[in-house]
């Protein structure tokens, strides 16, 4: 069970930044679980390059073992994905937010099938 | 926010401090830990926390728009020319052993100028999303 | 971290969401030093808690709103969650174990990496911008296109009598 204690947590935090995601209705909390969701996933690249008597990947001729430098590279490169996508969702919410005037979820989606509704029956 | 002393006292002392610590982590990014992306970040932070004290319109002063934008576009045309010029000079494209005689240095000169695109375009992409969301808050048309 | 995301999870001022979240982000760079990712940890504590933070704070001011009370309770997502974890967590199981130096992951490409032929003592910035400059060229034009992007989302047009906020 210890050895896969990581795992456990990874999948705890990944888990619950799911529940975040599809349980509430409000955008920006919807980013902030996402970023949450992504953050776990580095988590979940970075624990197996871990070697338990290692260090950092800075070759020194005064130690031997290293941790796994590979799961480092990507996951620099996710998280500066990661905070642009965070980014361009934001300035999306903006966006809404100065077209319907709110950013709940449940409020949008009834204004726009009342929307809808209006332009069957104009139509008609 | 510009009159409040200690504010102005600690953004005396640490601006330039993170601003400095950006530009060592860039280029130390070979022996330690940095590179490109971390001393992008830092240099916007340290601007973005100069602008939360004297407020957007000194900011924006001091770094104009055009050049922000600038930022933005140039470092990928670094990057790019940089493996353009491994084709120019005969071997493939991104290769640094052929960027000077002795291939190792070569290899120094490529990361040098690959990290320094990677950071321009990371600082000026970061510093104009600050840009747009603080001044998108004006009068509402 | 597990308190961190609990209280993001059933607090409704947005505020208090976005300092927590700035938490959360500080204490995964602390977990990854002790996991002997420095260069990760650096780039985690700038990006998530310091400019992340500050973009979430702007986007707040602009929005200016308190989460509504949720309108029904969240079964499905619940349940959705709780069986997405027992999944992932038996897939997990079969992963090898922490700290293990005969894991895959230790063998194939990574003892060139760790040879020395670029004479650079950062192993990851020799990685990103020597071994594998391609993906760090495609990165970096994903960070411009999301400038642009950006720029294009929050452009304000000239005034325009018959414009609505700001122009399509």
């Amino acid at each position: 069970m210890l050895a896969h204690f990581t795992n456990v947590i990874t999948v705890f935090l990944m888990v619950a930044g799911l529940f975040i995601i599809t349980a509430r209705g409000n955008l920006i909390k919807k980013l902030v679980g996402l970023s949450l969701f992504q953050t776990s996933v580095y988590l979940l690249y970075i624990s197996p390059g871990k070697l338990i008597g290692g260090t950092a990947p800075i070759l020194s001729p005064a130690f031997t073992v290293y941790s796994n430098p590979l799961p480092h590279v990507l996951i620099l490169t996710a998280i500066v994905v990661g905070v642009a996508t965070l980014a361009l969702g934001l300035a999306l919410t903006v966006r809404i937010r100065e077209a319907y005037g709110s950013i709940e979820e449940d409020e949008i989606l009834a204004l726009d099938h009342s929307v809808e509704d209006d332009e069957a029956r104009e139509s008609h | 926010m510009r009159d409040d002393l200690v504010l102005r006292v600690v953004g005396r002392l640490l601006i330039p401090a993170i601003l400095l610590f950006a530009l060592y982590v860039q280029f130390h990014g070979d022996f330690g830990p940095g590179g490109g992306f971390q001393a992008g970040v830092m240099a916007a932070a340290g601007i973005v926390f100069y602008s939360l004290i004297h407020g957007l319109v000194t900011t924006r002063r001091i770094v104009p728009d055009w050049a922000v934008e600038t930022m933005v576009a140039a470092g990928v045309l670094i990057y790019a020319s940089v493996g353009l010029a491994g084709i120019l000079l005969g071997g493939h494209y991104l290769d640094y052993s052929v960027l000077s005689s002795d291939p190792i240095h070569g290899q120094h000169r490529g990361i040098f100028w690959v990290e320094v695109g990677v950071a321009v375009t990371v600082c000026g992409v970061m510093l104009k999303i600050y840009y747009m969301f603080a001044s998108r808050g004006g009068a509402e048309d | 971290m597990a308190v961190a995301v609990w209280a993001i999870a059933f607090t409704r001022n947005l505020f208090s969401v976005v300092v927590l979240s700035g938490v959360y982000s500080f204490l995964m760079a602390t977990v990854l030093v002790a996991l002997d990712a420095v260069d990760v940890a650096m780039t985690e504590a700038a990006v998530g808690a310091g400019v992340s933070t500050v973009l979430l704070l702007a986007a707040l001011r602009l929005c200016k709103s308190e989460e509504a009370k949720p309108a029904h309770k969240p079964w499905l997502p619940l349940a959705v969650s709780v069986s997405t974890s027992v999944l992932l967590v038996y897939g997990a199981w079969g992963l090898p174990d922490f700290g293990d130096p005969e894991a895959p992951i230790h063998k194939n490409v990574v003892p060139r990496y760790l040879n020395n032929e670029v004479d650079v003592p950062n192993v990851v910035t020799a990685v990103l911008a020597s071994f594998r400059a391609y993906d760090t060229l495609g990165e970096t034009v994903v960070v411009f296109t999301a400038g642009a992007g950006i720029i294009a989302l929050l452009r304000r047009r000239k005034k325009n009598p018959d414009n609505k906020g700001g122009g399509a």
